[in-house]
């Protein structure tokens, strides 16, 4: 047993985190946005992406693959670093669905020409992702999707609307999937999934704004969107194992903990300088203080396990979704930390922490429902975790 | 034991309820929480012209029905997710004058108030956002006949709009601070009083208020000087029942839609509302709705009987107040992300909860509150 990092690990934190103190615009540091709440500035897509393109340059947003494709062979927890360090210095730039899940699936299903045509870009931080699974009749249910694609000699035609395309505004490409068979039964042996280039004639792409205010993601509307035949990931109708892998690596890559372990300690900073640490507010901070310890821990588990070589099964919905259940919970508390004051945003000079009290806490609502419904999560766990029989 | 609506209360709900069903719709509501007044003449109009603005004034002054009528709108007002100046000028400047005000000052304003001539609001809190009247630093200071009152005061709802501010101020030097504080009423217009529009994420309208060298007869003291404190207990405390009805309205639309939506939208070949980890959050919000009803309405029934109800009063608003945020946390997470979008009518309760729950005190003093009455 060993609850420590390497010497090695601990020298590339350090590294990181000198890095980010450079590089990491004034402005966003000062604001101590969290991943979360970024997509509200001004100029997040281009800070976004030349921050990508420093840490691509880098070489740590690749890392961890194997040195065929680039990597050093490192293990994942130099991945778990790197988005600690970018979270503790409110640092946008890493793209949590290029390099968080659509490499690791492509390393994993990808034809040796979509590995060296998609990885190089996602490595330099050059190229963006984007994931295009939902749509509006079924984001659960995603074996239930109709957007159709129908075989057209050398490639496959696209059309219909999908939903809450996260970064579909600015993506360069799209990890999408789409029905190829409409007879086939159980349903989810009808799906195909397709890299495809949002370049591509046909595809329209408009903004949904969330609830926070925020432009974060979108609907996309495919009309006779023409993807070539290359472009298919694992086979023709075997897209929903694609899916079931990319959604456990999604599962793993954001480290929640992480944005909800800073936050605390933002607010308690803040909450220490405005005299609003009475006796019940120090409880509840401390107890906030576990559950990040706890969440921390989890996480790394599923790190470890992936160090080993192992696949997590259960252990990574438990992570993920005790993570974000705990994003909420710290959100909640800034709510409370700052009563009346926290409904306030805007310009004012009353506004408390440039506003983003309501901001987070507004966000936070999303964070039981994206990547997967804490119910899907709790089905996994029951059901993966302990085996607990199924009803559909 | 009765636990049901009389008539004349169940006549002013479906009043109510009938007339925002009809003219409050979603999209009135949204131009609304947009708008920068909050409100329309013609509607302040037609709610004066269905008496709803006369609710809880005694008849001698134009009013209509008692304290427990306008609780029982109230409601139909969260349910609508109603944004105007209603809740300051009846509940906040209505009940200051009802409780406080001479016969004379009675004459003057409640009759206006009825007629929707007069919008009124309650100007207490300050830079601590206490409810509690050590918190209470604005100063009013007599010269001769007169008072000059200087401070800034916060999260003053629908200031803007307002004709007459109530303005709690320090007149006396009592150690004790519930002995030093005055109510007064202000011309809106009297130099010396500025308004600057505080941006929330609610639809509800504050702002903070400035009182600069502001000078008041003695005729716009409400009640006697330096005796103000209790009265202004008495307002908060209708003021948080008041609060509390509306969560209770928002709750129970938030729960109407949410079950609504969990028996049409299909997953996996069931109606949402099938599976049961839907099933047990939908309950619960049940639980919640009920008990946050009952709380509310046993609190302001004392209150409308005159019996003491500061124990009620603090149990409604802390219980009412998480119960309205688990609330609106399941109704969220059964809509998915639909009701994740500024589209969606969801976030208009939520915010608008939010709002409810900390005015007037918090969970957390409200519990305080409830510690030293038990
Ligand atoms: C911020 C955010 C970002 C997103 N980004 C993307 C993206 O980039 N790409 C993309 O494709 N999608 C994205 N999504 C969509 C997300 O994956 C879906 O919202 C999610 O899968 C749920 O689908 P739904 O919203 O259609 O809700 P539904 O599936 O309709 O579910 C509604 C409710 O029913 C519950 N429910 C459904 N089935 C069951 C069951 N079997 N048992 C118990 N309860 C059940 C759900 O948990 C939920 O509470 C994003 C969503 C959010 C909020």
């Amino acid at each position: 047993m060993d609850f420590t990092f390497t010497p090695e690990e601990e020298a590339f934190r350090k590294e990181v985190a000198a890095f980010l103190e450079k590089e990491v615009p004034q402005e966003y540091r000062e604001k101590r946005l969290t991943f979360f709440d970024m997509s509200a500035q001004h100029d997040w897509i281009q800070v976004h992406r030349a921050m990508a393109e420093k840490l691509g340059a880098k070489g740590w947003l690749s890392r961890h693959w194997p040195r065929e494709y680039g990597g050093q062979d490192a293990s994942p927890f130099y991945r778990l670093i790197l988005r600690e360090e970018l979270s503790r210095y409110h640092s946008p730039g890493y793209d949590s669905i290029g390099a968080g899940i659509v490499a690791p699936a492509l390393l994993l299903k990808g034809s040796e020409e979509q590995k060296k045509q998609h990885l190089p870009g996602i490595a330099s931080g050059k190229v963006i992702w984007c994931e295009t699974l939902s749509e509006p009749g079924h984001g659960s249910d995603l074996a239930s999707i109709e957007v159709f694609a129908r075989e057209d000699a050398d490639c496959f035609t696209i059309n219909g609307q999908k939903i809450w395309t996260t970064n579909g505004h600015f993506a360069d490409w799209n990890a999408l999937v789409v029905r190829t068979d409409r007879e086939v039964t159980p349903k989810y042996r009808g799906l195909t999934f397709f890299l495809v280039d949002m370049k591509t004639p046909g595809i329209t792409v408009n903004p949904v704004i969330n609830i926070a205010g925020h432009h974060e993601f979108n609907e996309v509307f495919f009309d006779d969107v023409r993807v070539p035949k290359e472009n298919i990931v694992g086979g023709l109708n075997k897209g929903f194992y694609v899916v079931m892998s990319l959604l456990d690596y999604e599962r793993t890559s954001d480290t929640a903990y992480a944005v909800a372990g800073t936050y605390l300690e933002d607010l308690a900073e803040y909450a220490r300088d405005n005299n609003l640490l009475n006796p019940i507010m120090v409880n509840r901070l401390a107890q906030l203080r576990a559950d990040c310890e706890v969440a921390r821990l989890l996480h790394y588990r599923v790190t470890w396990m992936q160090s080993r070589g192992t696949v997590p099964n259960y252990e990574s919905a438990m992570s993920k979704m005790y993570g974000f259940e705990l994003l909420q919970r710290v959100s909640e508390f800034g709510m409370e930390l700052l009563g009346q004051y926290s409904q306030l945003t805007g310009e004012s000079a009353r506004v408390p922490m440039y506003g983003r009290i309501p901001s987070c806490y507004l966000r936070s609502f999303g964070h039981s429902l994206e990547q997967g419904t804490s119910e899907i999560d709790r089905d996994v766990i029951a059901q993966r975790g302990l085996g607990l029989p199924r009803l559909r | 034991m009765d636990f049901a609506l009389n008539e004349q209360q169940e006549m002013m709900q479906t009043l109510a309820r009938d007339f925002l069903t009809g003219e409050y719709t979603d999209k009135v509501l949204r131009a609304m929480a947009g708008d920068e007044k909050g409100y329309t003449p013609e509607l302040w109009k037609k709610l004066a012209e269905m008496n709803l603005l006369g609710l809880s004034i005694p008849e001698d002054y134009g009013g209509i029905g008692d304290f427990l009528d306008l609780i029982v709108v109230l409601e139909e007002m969260g349910r609508a997710c109603f944004i105007s100046p209603f809740f300051s000028t009846v509940v906040l400047g209505a009940s200051s004058i009802i409780e406080t005000g001479s016969d004379e000052q009675k004459q003057k304003f409640l009759p206006g108030i009825s007629e929707g001539k007069t919008i009124i609001t309650l100007a207490l809190a300050e830079e601590l956002a206490k409810y509690t009247p050590d918190a209470i630093q604005t100063k009013a200071t007599q010269q001769g006949g007169d008072f000059v009152i200087s401070g800034v005061k916060l999260f003053v709802t629908d200031a803007h709009v307002s004709d007459y501010l109530i303005c709690a101020a320090m007149t006396g030097e009592a150690e004790n601070p519930r002995e030093r504080i005055s109510l007064f009423i202000v011309d809106i217009n009297t130099p010396g009083v500025s308004c600057k529009s505080l941006k929330t994420i609610s639809g509800d309208k504050q702002a903070e208020v400035t009182f600069d060298n502001v000078k008041v007869s003695g005729d716009n003291v409400l009640g006697e000087i330096d005796k103000g404190w209790p009265y202004a207990q008495k307002i908060l405390q209708k003021a948080n029942v008041a609060r509390c009805a509306e969560m209770v309205g928002l709750a129970q639309q938030a729960l109407n839609i949410t079950r609504d939506y969990a028996k049409e939208r299909i997953a996996f070949g069931h109606p949402i509302g099938a599976f049961q980890s839907v099933q047990h959050r939908c309950a619960d919000m049940l639980i919640d709705i009920d008990g946050s009803r009952f709380a509310t309405y046993q609190a302001a029934w004392r209150i409308n009987k005159g019996l003491p109800a500061a124990r009620e009063v603090a149990i409604a608003k802390a219980w009412v107040s998480q119960a309205c945020r688990r609330v609106m946390n399941s109704a969220h997470q059964v809509h998915g992300a639909i009701g994740f979008t500024e589209d969606h009518i969801l976030h208009y309760y939520t915010k608008k909860a939010r709002a409810s729950e900390f005015s007037f005190g918090g969970v957390d003093y409200h519990l305080e509150q409830l510690s030293t009455h038990s």
